[in-house]
């Protein structure tokens, strides 16, 4: 194990944090070397749990002064690197940073510290019939911080979007030490959207102190609908009728073979083993209004190829469907201890065709590949599994999912729909966007940060 | 002088060849684009004309001169729209001119605003530069979010030359509840409990002293029978308004036909519980006002008798901020604008030279020190 000498910076640090909050011993950085994305690991300097907004400021202008590159951390949960330490850096870890500072559901808003976790919003909001709508698979664990840095996603993006559209203010401060309120209360504003442009800029511009989330109330009733499918592909077109039909649902997930054999060795989740693919349509809303449209989307389903439909009967039914959907990607865990998380979007109507080829590239990488996504918004998670101790084969998967990416591309879509390009997929942010898009990011980053020390080595090429 | 590009490349050679460069689409917002008599002026009210529209995949992409009122057209034909119901469509508003001035029409309370529909952008920045931003898919977290960046942006950080929105399936049918209540205070109590009960409205506006108006949209089934639903919890003197009235009723609150062109409008965003404090300081002179979207944005018609610098006065104390959208030239932002100090750094990266105009709530000197140690 590295053992350097102690940065002076770190010695700093020692003046604003006691002893049980400056982490610096190997075995004290170790669970800091790496989030959800494993592949990557690197060693930070330093840790520091601030308990304190002021303690976090103090901390980014000395890492300013210092020219100390520092990594804003919730529970580590990035799926792209986001929250990868920078070797010798610092990591700042905002989960005692947990505040709800403020509840007011007549202005259906919530007003919280970056450690909050996404699910505690809703469980305060409960009482009161209000709910913050972005639910990625991680939600009972990650924090608000972290949705805000890379703009999370879900399964109900579909009705509602992201993490960014349910962001009204922000207070923030700057990789330069600055200070600055942005947003507001109102869903509406006078000048440039600049809660926009920082909620998805993935810890580049500097940290969120407080954040004011917008509420909803939570609908009326739920219907949610599963199909089965003899082919996945059929499955992707399903979907593309169902938004033609002019329903719009809250959710519309797909899960392949693999993704439902393991949810269903997870947790019994009650899926059909056979199929090839099923289809979770969810309708949220009126009880008049949803048992209207769901007669029109049962009638698409059935005339879209689906062998067999169930209808969920109540809530526990509900909540098992969506059990199995959300706990697929820790479920794959027991079909491949290894296993790439992939994400991208593609035109809704091109679902079909984007899946086939996903097949192709199976076969010809001689990789199980499971797919388990937000098929509404286009949005796949191909799941690449290998296996690491095999020589040259986590090369291969890296090289399967690279070549999906480059077909989301190639079909007019996205290399990220929700985890963020991070650590992952800072090589195809350039297929993606030409040398004058890329220019007039760095600048906008170096005019926030001019010494490129916040999350550094993210979102850009090396 | 006035540039009329038709292509993204004279965009570019407009801003280019010029160090002081103002932007206006069809100037159906003329205090938005207040250009002084010998300023350079690209009019990208030429640049126009759908690139791509398959309905079945629920997004399209446009030139930024392209007429709002088009474009619903041709949505219309597949039953669809964009539900934040852009303002001065009739007027012949341009997408472009609606992102530039982030203004949203009573639709906006379902679904959302401009920022949660437009999904691409294509825009040239002060260098001169075309630089895209966003993509055509109604999912994308790749790069700095540019395309919510210019919502609201005025024309201060970049030429828009196209933009891509995602659409939604149109409702198939509309009814409208007016409920009369005795004042304002109940007014927006029955609001606020409207607008936290587990109703789908489409619009939420409330005209002091005591109306409220209250738009369902959906199923054309059951619509009567949710209506009842609503008109039951909101009590009060309630009456339903269906067809062609219905649908004008909402057209004209879009289009404001309310305020007198010659009379300043002005946007004020808000909240609710904001709403006692100014309405008081508005009926004390007698500015005409009506809040929409759920209490969320104050529209505030600023008779011709009144000084602009009043209201801006009455916005300051209290903490909000103001957008004269129509009215005298050279007064747009008034009252208090958050984030000055981010917004200006964001001017820097997009338009370095200074060839837009300069943030108008910006009155700290480009040279004044920052904070920053």
């Amino acid at each position: 194990m590295r053992q350097a000498t102690t940065p002076g910076w770190v010695r700093s640090l020692a003046r604003v944090y006691p002893r049980d909050r400056l982490l610096t011993r190997p075995a004290e950085l170790a669970p800091y070397e790496s989030d959800a994305l494993t592949a990557f690991r690197a060693r930070p300097a330093a840790v520091v749990i601030p308990l304190t907004q002021e303690e976090v400021v103090e901390t980014v202008r000395l890492c300013h002064r210092e020219e100390v590159p520092f990594v804003a951390r919730g529970s580590g949960t990035s799926l792209s690197g986001g929250s990868l330490p920078v070797e010798g850096g610092l990591v700042i870890a905002l989960n005692r940073l947990n505040r709800i500072l403020r509840l007011d559901p007549e202005e259906r808003l919530a007003v919280v510290e970056p450690g909050v976790i996404n699910l505690e919003v809703s469980h305060a909001a409960a009482p009161y019939g209000l709910y913050f709508a972005p639910d990625p698979s991680s939600q009972p664990v990650c924090t608000i911080g972290g949705n805000v840095a890379f703009n999370s996603g879900g399964a109900h993006c579909l009705k509602y979007g992201m993490t960014a559209n349910h962001v009204l203010g922000l207070k923030v401060v700057l990789a330069d030490g600055e200070v600055v309120r942005i947003g507001g209360e109102s869903l509406e504003m006078v000048g440039p959207d600049l809660v926009g442009i920082f909620v998805g800029s993935e810890g580049l511009f500097g940290i969120a102190l407080e954040i004011t989330l917008r509420l909803l109330p939570r609908p009326e009733v739920y219907r949610t609908l599963l199909a089965a499918y003899q082919s996945l592909e059929v499955a992707g077109d399903a979907v593309a009728q169902v938004v033609a039909a002019g329903v719009l649902p809250g959710a519309i997930e797909i899960m392949d073979r693999l993704a439902i054999q393991a949810a269903e060795a997870a947790v019994a989740a009650g899926y059909p083993k056979e199929a090839a693919a099923i289809l979770i349509v969810e309708l949220e809303g009126e009880a008049l209004e949803v048992e209207a449209s769901f007669d029109r989307l049962r009638a698409v389903i059935e005339a879209s190829g689906a062998y067999e439909i169930r209808v969920a009967t109540d809530e526990a039914d509900r909540a098992r469907i969506w059990k199995g959907r959300k706990e697929t990607f820790s479920a794959i865990g027991r079909l491949s201890t290894d296993y790439i998380t992939g994400d991208g979007v593609v035109p809704r109507t091109r679902l079909g065709p984007a899946l086939a080829e996903i097949e192709r590239l199976s076969a010809q990488y001689g990789l199980r590949v499971a797919n388990v996504f937000h098929a509404g918004d286009g949005n796949l998670h191909p799941l690449v599994l290998y296996d690491g101790r095999r020589p040259g084969e986590l090369q291969r998967a890296e090289q399967l999912a690279g070549e999906v990416l480059r077909m989301c591309i190639r079909l007019g879509g996205s290399i990220t729909g929700e985890h963020g390009v991070g650590m992952e997929k800072r090589e195809y942010l350039t297929e993606m966007f030409g040398p004058d898009d890329i220019a007039v990011m760095r600048r906008l980053r170096r005019t926030m940060d001019p010494r490129e020390i916040a999350n550094r080595g993210k979102m850009f090429p090396a | 002088m006035i540039l009329r590009p038709r292509t993204p490349e004279e965009v570019q050679e407009g801003v280019r060849s010029h160090s002081r460069v103002w932007l206006r689409g069809s100037g159906s917002k003329p205090a938005l684009s207040p250009a002084p008599p010998d300023a350079v002026i690209l009019d990208l009210s030429g640049l126009a004309g759908m690139l791509e529209y398959d309905p079945a995949e629920f997004t399209f992409s446009a030139l930024a001169g392209t007429p709002v009122a088009d474009v619903e057209a041709l949505l219309a034909g597949h039953r669809q729209y964009l539900p934040f119901d852009a303002p001065f469509a009739r007027g012949g508003a341009t997408i472009g001119g609606a992102v530039a001035a982030g203004l949203a029409g009573p639709g906006r309370y379902r679904y959302g605003g401009v920022r949660d529909f437009v999904i691409g952008v294509q825009l040239v920045d002060g260098e001169g530069a075309l630089i895209r931003g966003g993509g055509r898919v109604v999912k994308n977290a790749a790069g700095f979010d540019l395309p919510k960046l210019m919502v609201g942006s005025l024309g201060l950080l970049s030429a828009l030359v196209a933009l891509s929105f995602k659409v939604f399936p149109r409702p198939e049918a509309y009814a409208t509840l007016r409920v009369d209540l005795p004042d304002l205070p109940a007014a927006l109590a029955a609001l606020v409990r409207l607008a936290t009960s587990r109703f789908d409205l489409e619009a939420l506006d409330l005209e002091p002293a005591g109306r409220l108006w209250v738009r369902l949209g959906g199923t054309a089934v059951p619509l009567r029978q949710r209506v009842e639903g609503v008109r039951a919890f909101v009590g009060g003197q309630a009456e339903v308004l269906e067809g062609p009235e219905e649908q004008r009723l909402w057209e004209d609150a879009r289009e404001f036909t309310w305020v007198p062109t010659a009379v300043p409008l002005v946007k004020v965003p808000l909240t609710p519980k904001r709403i006692p404090g100014f309405d008081a300081a508005l009926a004390s002179v007698g500015a005409e006002r009506r809040y929409s979207v759920g209490g969320n944005v104050a529209w505030v018609a600023w008779a011709e008798g009144l000084r602009l610098a009043d209201l801006d006065h009455v916005l300051s104390a209290q903490g909000l901020s103001g957008l004269v959208v129509r009215g005298p030239l050279g007064r747009s932002a008034l009252g208090t604008i958050a984030g000055a100090a981010f917004a200006r750094r964001v001017k820097v990266a997009l338009d370095p030279a200074g060839r837009f105009p300069p943030l108008p709530w910006d009155t700290t000197a480009p040279s004044a020190s920052r904070e920053a140690s």
